[in-house]
């Protein structure tokens, strides 16, 4: 059963759980996914990149931002709570070896999965630089985490709360000048962030994957609603990816297709935060 | 053929029993003959064109035996060549003509434990009934005995009354099965092994059983219920159950057998993968494979307002493909509000594989049919939305390689369609995810698994079957390689006891 075995809040919209899956953590590799509901007869399949496994106690971690009525009930499920259904892991697990210098770029809750991975290129014998980049201050989170790993960290944040005040962009840039110039640049974050970092480092040559997070139904390659160009070909993101060239990437249609159910994603969200606030204010008269 | 309620019917079955009951067992071939073949009763066109309810309603007690009387009861039974499992269909049906019921429904499952699922599903046209020597006697295929909605009748009548008999299973011989996927082919797999007295394991990777039963076929033809029934036999055999669990992934395939002791592992993971045709604008906003929007609103229930997975608004829909597929997406987009649905199909109606039933319900429910005409190009909006399709005009040629007049494009014959929503329904590759994390398993050129004449694949003690298989097929044949794998993995496990 997945149950909840830990809940910390890491800050006002994210949030990270340990959950029981002693399989899933078996089996997981960096670069792998998950696909949870948190209702398994009305609710949608999500996925959500598997930031750490604990073999021993059998679980994985999940970090997760609060953005649609989803991830809004997740994040109201509490330790011993039930997930209704869990699959995984999914996905092609990432490539690792030592390619020498690699970079790792993580926007946002993309330092969740980059963190395995970062663990692994180190292991790999790597030289591993990692970029975190994140709105402001409190939105940077396993920073003790990735210090431990990096041979390099930078801190950027759009407001200056943190670190250096700029985007990722720039600190990759003036790693790709450098003579020692990165042999792998792994961009993991929102799409925008991906696709940006991809355009910095094409000028240079500079190997750039990404880390996709499509709209999925089934997540084992059936429905073909996480298809995305690459090159000229039509990849599936759940058994062909999640990990993509990202200089071959079709960030723009990618983009656009992460919009198709917007309109109908808010009202989703909005009825449900406002029902729970109708429920709590009943409470409260009760 | 006009619709006539489920009332006319039954009163026209109700005249007919009295005219034959008396000497039902003495009419002689040409009294059977003249006997009218019982139409299904449905729902209204207007009505079921906006709900999820099922559409065909079901033969009466009476209209069931009135078509039994029409059973020539022929000693070299032909219409059980067409059945892919084989049950013995005059015998059953001679059943239903003398009012046993439960006697024909015990008949049916010595062969079948899906026949719910079969008498609905089944292309009877393409099997059974294309062999029925009344059909043929009559020179028209349409005037065969109705053998699947006779199935469907008993075995509908069997569930409604509580009848349902578990099956009985042989002691436990302490050996353990494992059923990758709970389609068609994977239910029958399960229930054949667990009868031998096997621990049988299913696992499926939706959080819901019964595979494409459940999320490609939408409600209105095969009602969730019944699918749930069948797997509550199962487990009530002593079936364990896994969902939320992708072999392959959860547990590699040689782990069932190297580290959790399965002695034998069946495929039927089923042709999945959807196909598009390769065209410019496929990945607009608005463009979804059949298999996406099928199992949002199927499965997921996105027809719901309680359902938090989204479907597209949609008001004009184009369908691409001639498939039953096709058909069933079609008919769904009528039935969530849009007000113009066309299926637009490169080939004449005489070539549609889809099943004729399904083509009648679906133009009764207003589906709009553009024939000989094909997508050539998929327009969008600036916002990379589907706003229309560039549409070419074909003509039938020679027949190809499959028998059919290939179509040829009439040159200059360009058209636009105004849609907003485009569903690809152009067929399924085989599931990649097995064969991605089982290298050493052999696969054809199309990825499906190849197996010898038992079922086996390449590798000991594991079996394939259905669409992974056979590739994109159907429901029915899928049961048969699950049977045929079935047995061969029972003579294995019987050898080694």
């Amino acid at each position: 059963m997945n149950n909840i075995l830990f809940k910390q809040q890491l800050s006002q919209d994210v949030f990270l759980m340990r959950i029981h899956a002693p399989l899933i953590a078996e089996e997981r590799q960096a670069g792998q996914f998950i696909i949870l509901q948190t209702d398994d007869d009305y609710g949608e399949r999500i996925p959500l990149t598997i930031a750490d496994a604990d073999t021993v106690e059998g679980s994985i971690t999940i970090i997760f931002q609060v953005v649609g009525k989803t991830t809004k009930h997740l994040a109201t499920f509490n330790v011993g709570d039930e997930l209704p259904a869990l699959l995984g892991p999914l996905g092609k697990p990432t490539h690792i070896e030592n390619f020498g210098r690699a970079v790792c770029v993580c926007g946002g809750i993309g330092v969740a999965p980059m963190h395995p991975i970062a663990q692994a290129l180190k292991k790999a014998g790597n030289h591993v630089t990692i970029i975190i980049g994140a709105r402001t201050k409190e939105l940077v989170i396993l920073e003790e985490q990735m210090r431990v790993i990096a041979d390099e960290l930078i801190i950027c944040t759009d407001d200056g709360s943190a670190g250096i005040k700029a985007l990722v962009t720039a600190p990759l840039k003036e790693l790709c000048e450098r003579e020692t110039k990165p042999d792998i640049v792994i961009a993991i974050g929102p799409p925008v962030m991906m696709k940006f970092c991809s355009e910095t480092t094409r000028p240079y040559n500079v190997f750039t994957q990404v880390s996709l997070n499509t709209i999925m139904v089934d997540g084992t390659g059936m429905c073909g609603g996480c298809r995305v160009n690459v090159g000229k070909e039509v990849k599936f993101v759940c058994v062909d990816g999640p990990e993509f060239d990202g200089h071959l990437v079709d960030f723009d249609n990618m983009m656009a297709r992460l919009s198709a159910y917007k309109d109908i994603e808010r009202t989703h969200y909005k009825c449900f935060v406002e029902k729970a606030y109708n429920n709590s204010l009943k409470e409260e008269a009760l | 053929m006009s619709y006539r309620t489920a009332k006319e019917l039954q009163e026209e079955a109700e005249s007919l029993l009295n005219e034959y009951s008396a000497r039902a067992a003495t009419l002689k071939v040409k009294e059977r003959q003249k006997i009218p073949s019982q139409d299904m009763p449905v729902q209204d066109p207007e009505l079921r064109s906006h709900n999820m309810e099922e559409v065909a309603l079901g033969y009466s007690f009476e209209q069931a035996q009135v078509e039994a009387y029409r059973c020539l009861q022929c000693a070299k039974k032909n219409c059980m060549e067409g059945c892919p499992v084989k049950i013995d269909i005059p015998r059953f049906i001679d059943h239903i003509a003398k009012g046993e019921i439960e006697q024909a429904i015990a008949v049916v499952k010595q062969t079948t434990l899906l026949p719910a699922v079969c008498g609905r599903v089944c292309p009877q046209e393409k099997q059974c009934q294309l062999h029925c020597t009344l059909g043929k006697s009559l020179k028209d295929i349409d005037s065969s005995v109705a053998i699947g909605r006779l199935e469907r009748f008993v075995a509908d009548w069997e569930r409604i009354n509580d009848k349902i008999v578990i099956p009985s299973v042989k002691p436990a011989t302490g050996k353990k099965v494992a059923v990758v996927g709970s389609g068609p082919a994977g239910l029958v797999v399960a229930a054949d092994c667990r009868r031998e007295g096997h621990h049988v394991t299913i696992f499926e990777a939706f959080h819901k059983l019964g595979g494409v039963l459940r999320y490609g076929i939408p409600e209105f033809r095969l009602p969730n219920d019944i699918i749930d029934k069948e797997i509550e036999t199962l487990a009530a055999m002593g079936v364990e159950i896994k969902a939320n669990f992708v072999v392959g992934r959860t547990r590699k395939l040689t782990d069932l057998i190297d580290k959790d002791g399965y002695d034998a592992v069946f495929i039927g993971t089923g042709a999945g993968l959807p196909v598009f045709m390769g065209i410019e604008g496929e990945n607009l906003i608005g463009v979804f494979a059949a298999n996406e929007y099928l199992t949002r609103i199927n499965l997921m229930k996105a027809f719901d307002r309680k359902a938090d997975t989204p479907i597209y608004p949609s008001k004009n829909v184009a369908v691409l493909g001639g498939g039953n597929v096709a058909m069933d997406a079609a008919r769904m987009a009528k039935r969530l509000g849009a007000e113009k649905v066309f299926v637009v199909y490169r080939r004449g109606e005489a070539e549609m594989p889809a099943r004729k039933e399904e083509v009648l319900h679906a133009r009764e429910e207003g589906v709009e049919f553009l024939l000989l005409k094909n997508a050539k190009k998929i327009l969008g909006d600036e916002s990379g939305r589907v706003n229309g399709i560039e549409c070419v005009q074909y003509e039938l040629g020679e027949p190809d390689a499959s028998g059919r007049r290939s179509p040829v494009q009439i040159p200059g014959s360009e058209f636009i369609l105004d849609v907003d929503t485009v569903i690809v329904a152009v067929g399924n590759g085989s599931n990649p995810l097995i064969s991605q994390t089982t290298p050493q398993l052999a696969v054809n050129k199309r990825g499906n698994i190849t197996v010898d004449e038992t079922q086996q694949t390449s590798m000991k003690r594991i079996f394939a079957g259905g669409d992974i298989v056979l590739g994109a097929a159907t429901v029915i044949l899928a049961m048969g390689e699950g049977r045929r794998s079935a047995a061969s993995i029972n003579a294995m496990l019987a050898e080694e006891v």
